[in-house]
């Protein structure tokens, strides 16, 4: 395991120098996350486009129907779930990246983990009210 | 404040544009934009669980030509962003880095998305029978 003359003077378990690693201090968890998560959202967002094209000029009994039917509401649960946490990852990086004052930074990205969290509930009661309460 | 003193690597505009720098700040971009896809969706679910009087104003507002011109950037941008992130995927599993390679993926890449967009609004208002 230990091989070179500066690895011998590391005390630290090669684990424990790679997690907390990066300007973040989060390792690869982020990087992860949104892999992660965009692979979910692949086929989720191929079956949601797909319904969507045949929900085109529905009226409100139609689409509370379709939204309504069990196996759509889980469906549309976990698209608007990954699709939130996709999201709020990707804007995370953007403002770090183009953002440099600190203040409008921090400002900037509680906004938008607040705002996902807000809409992204908001959706998934939505949902499960048109699916239970009809 | 001392951080704004800092020296800066030369800028964008000093750089020539390219297939490759172009496609990548595009990815961002529809990234951002699918954002906001995100939260006219939750406006959408949230209209219907508000009553047919909500809902029927949300499907207006996506019929007028401002709504239907909105969607088909939400539509475009969600299928340059899904083909573009699966050349992603394939980059983080050390594929097609060679600068031939590159290119020919990213041609692929926006031919498809434009392809598939088209497709998706035809059979959404083919059957209906208005556009």
């Amino acid at each position: 395991m230990i091989n070179t003359p500066q690895e011998q003077r590391i005390l630290q378990s090669k684990l424990g120098r790679v997690r907390g690693l990066g300007s973040t201090r989060e390792g690869v968890h982020h990087w992860w996350a949104q892999r992660m998560s965009a692979v979910a959202l692949l086929p989720l967002a191929l079956w949601f486009v797909f319904s969507v094209i045949s929900l085109t000029g529905s009226d409100y009994a139609s689409f509370t129907a379709w939204a309504g039917e069990f196996g759509n509401s889980v469906f549309l649960v976990l698209l608007v779930v990954t699709m939130f946490h996709h999201a709020q990852l990707g804007l995370q990086v953007v403002i770090e990246d183009y953002v440099h004052s600190e203040i409008w930074k921090v400002g900037l990205l509680l906004f938008v983990k607040y705002g996902s969290v807000v809409f992204g509930f908001s959706a998934i009661f939505a949902i499960l009210k048109i699916s239970i309460a009809g | 404040m001392p951080d704004n003193n800092r020296p800066l690597s030369p800028h964008l505009q000093i750089y020539r544009p390219q297939i490759t720098s172009i496609l990548s700040i595009l990815h961002r971009i529809t990234g951002v934009v699918l954002s906001f896809a995100a939260l006219l969706l939750a406006y959408w679910l949230a209209s219907a669980a508000y009553g047919p009087e909500a809902f029927a104003r949300a499907q207006a507002f996506m019929e007028s030509g401002f709504g239907r011109f909105v969607l088909f950037g939400f539509t475009f941008s969600l299928f340059y962003h899904l083909c573009n992130g699966i050349r992603h995927i394939g980059w983080d599993m050390r594929f097609g880095f060679e600068l031939p390679t590159l290119r020919f993926t990213g041609v692929i890449v926006v031919l498809t998305a434009s392809a598939l967009t088209i497709i998706t609004w035809l059979m959404a208002y083919g059957h209906v029978g208005k556009l």
